[in-house]
């Protein structure tokens, strides 16, 4: 099972570092799509099924179904992989590799000092919801308002 | 040897029966639409046109597997395959019978949802890499479509998870032992089947493949085996919808015991497929519009008030 | 919100029944090879040439079909034989580009050219959808039994002279003061 954690890991990493380096905008997202299911896959090996499923529904099955519609809309070509090839010189990557060189550094000083035993308790969909409705009743009533006008705003404009 | 969930031999036959049921739907969706348009249909190969599977199969292979030059290769040789893997994917949480099935799983509806929403990759990428007008109106239109018909698709089986508590598809199909689904679920069951038809793109809802607008939609460039795969995918989708209509609505494989578990579990989704085509038969296309605004305007809403309605009934019983 | 339901749900579930129903109709299919459908006499289908109840070709040569024809698929060429008949060297039709319109056989003046109830015409090669002559003459008087058009025409012949013709007046003498 850990096996699988790391392999689903590394394919999330670097899937990920793929996503930034494509030139072919496609290509990116369809590798942004494989690092969200492998952290689909890395959350059913922790023991977060529930999680897992709503994040190859949301993330992976419509969140990114809309990006990839946008790009559809957009008309790329070769002029655009040409640009995105004339960004990506090695000088722009200096900035942002130190500042997460720094942040892997800290990362990696907190995870030394936790217990090194991972013990995996399976968080079911039960438990998700006994929390989701009773410590943290007030959050959700919060997003569902937000979502209900959302509902109401997108009924009035497909009225229109 | 007994069949029990997970073994080998369930596994492939369970691949395999799934294959050739969706190959041989090919042959039974062109014999029954022709019986509905007082017609005879492919009855020249074999016994009944039995064959005809046979003969489709050996012009598919053989056919020239041609790549456009302009197309996007990398991405243009993922998508069919991905329809497959996703389906096929899919039936491995459908209970089947009694100790028919491939996992056990404890969020069986939400795995299937997943899949389902991942197909709609293979239709996007089809019509974006074919680099054809036609093709991008058709992956337009089915993105949209799937995306959309997606949301009422989850929320009308809400009602059924509420009702047997339980995300298991076996759990659900044991918790229908009193009584079906479709009587307390009547509203969910319809928009389940309605968004069904949508999310498999098959007619009246085929506007991504709309022959007479846009000749073949999102599958336009594509040929030979890999077009084979857009049309088994399509089939085996049919069978996955039926079936899965059967397990969370019609209680799977229950019935009288005359027959065998896994028999009622065929015959079942064999009268939604036949259903299905009758649909195809009877049924024009609307129009792309009409088909978004009839989702969000009405399925949309429909199928809240039926969650809220389920979720009332059953606290307060 | 009842005009909803009736034109999204209730319109749609009378069609399924009405359409589920022919499964009980028998189908309108003619399962053509095993089961001949009739032909009507004057379809329009290959084009034969017919000779006259003497036996001889009733094609003069004329070249109106080949100038009716639309599509220009008819070629000919004038003969004449010792006695004065015209006949033709060759008649050729290229049944690739016949639409079988039937206006070469409106246009026939000795009712040669016919039209045939047959249509099962296919070749695997295109070459031999060209036919010449001999495929073409066949050895009766097709559509019209009796008529002969040397025997009722004014053409001189040997054997006939100018007014022997049926229902034919003797020629006029022009040097002649009789009425």
């Amino acid at each position: 099972m850990i096996t699988l954690f790391y392999l689903a890991g590394a394919i999330a990493v670097i899937s990920t570092a793929a996503v930034i380096v494509q030139t072919n905008i496609v290509h990116a997202l369809l590798y942004l799509i494989l690092s969200l299911l492998a952290v689909a896959v890395v959350f059913y090996v922790l023991g977060a099924p529930f999680a897992a499923a709503l994040e190859a529904i949301v993330y992976a099955g419509a969140i990114l179904v809309l990006f990839l519609f946008v790009i559809m809309m957009l008309n790329l070509g070769q002029h655009t992989r040409d640009q995105e090839r004339s960004w990506l010189s090695a000088r722009m990557f200096v900035a942002p590799g130190i500042m997460s060189a720094l942040l892997l550094g800290q990362f990696l000083n907190v995870m030394s000092q936790i217990d090194q035993d991972m013990t995996i308790t399976r968080v079911g969909v039960m438990e998700v919801s006994a929390l989701l409705f009773g410590p943290y009743v007030l959050a959700v009533e919060l997003a569902s308002i937000l979502l209900l006008a959302g509902l109401v705003s997108a009924y009035h404009l497909a009225k229109k | 040897m007994t069949l029990e969930v997970g073994s080998g031999l369930t596994i492939g036959l369970i691949l395999g029966t799934v294959i050739v049921v969706a190959a041989m739907l090919i042959w039974v969706e062109r014999r029954l639409l022709s019986f509905w348009q007082e017609r005879l249909g492919p009855n020249r190969v074999g016994p009944f046109g039995l064959l005809q599977v046979v003969a489709d199969m050996i012009k598919i292979f053989t056919k020239e597997d041609w790549v456009p030059p302009f197309a996007d290769r990398f991405s243009f040789v993922l998508a069919p395959a991905i329809i497959m893997t996703v389906i096929l994917l899919s039936f491995a949480v459908i209970p089947f019978g009694p100790n028919v099935g491939v996992v056990e799983s404890n969020i069986g509806v939400l795995f299937i949802l997943a899949m389902a929403s991942l197909g709609a990759y293979s239709v996007m990428l089809g019509g974006l890499s074919s680099d054809n007008k036609y093709a991008l109106l058709g992956s337009l239109r089915a993105a949209a479509q799937m995306v959309s018909y997606e949301v009422f698709m989850g929320i009308s089986l809400l009602g059924v998870v509420a009702l047997s508590g339980s995300f298991n598809l076996r759990t659900i199909v044991e918790a229908q032992e009193g009584m079906w689904f479709f009587i307390p679920q009547f509203i969910g069951f319809v928009i389940f089947l309605i968004a069904g038809v949508a999310e498999s793109h098959r007619l009246p809802f085929d506007i991504p493949e709309a022959e007479q607008e846009i000749c073949a939609g999102y599958h336009t460039e594509y040929s030979g085996m890999k077009f084979g795969m857009f049309f088994v995918g399509e089939y085996l989708g049919l069978v996955l919808v039926s079936s899965l209509i059967t397990v969370l609505f019609f209680g799977g494989w229950m019935g009288p015991s005359f027959l065998p578990p896994i028999v009622w579990f065929a015959l079942k989704s064999g009268v939604f497929i036949a259903f299905f085509i009758l649909l195809r038969a009877a049924i024009p296309r609307p129009r792309y519009d009409q088909l978004m605004s009839y989702g969000w305007l009405f399925l949309l809403p429909l199928s809240l008030i039926n969650l809220l309605v389920t979720g009332a009934i059953i606290l307060s019983t | 919100m009842f005009k909803l339901v009736k034109d999204t749900l209730i319109s749609q579930v009378v069609t399924l029944w009405g359409v589920f129903k022919k499964i009980f109709v028998k189908a309108d299919t003619v399962e053509y090879p095993d089961q001949q459908p009739y032909m009507f006499p004057r379809w329009r289908g290959r084009i034969i040439l017919s000779r006259d109840p003497d036996g001889e070709e009733r094609c003069v040569a004329c070249n109106l079909c080949a100038v009716a024809c639309p599509v220009d698929c008819i070629a000919l060429q004038k003969g004449e034989m010792e006695d004065g008949r015209w006949y033709p060297e060759f008649f050729r039709i290229n049944f690739s580009r016949c639409i079988m319109c039937g206006f070469c056989e409106e246009a026939c003046p000795t009712n040669a050219i016919q039209l045939t109830p047959d249509f099962e015409m296919a070749e695997y090669v295109r070459q031999d959808m060209v036919w010449e002559k001999e495929d073409l003459l066949i050895d009766g008087c097709g559509k019209y039994h009796d008529y002969n058009f040397y025997r009722v025409a004014g053409k001189q012949i040997a054997g006939k002279d100018k007014g022997e013709a049926l229902n034919e007046a003797k020629p006029v003498d022009v040097r002649s003061l009789m009425p």
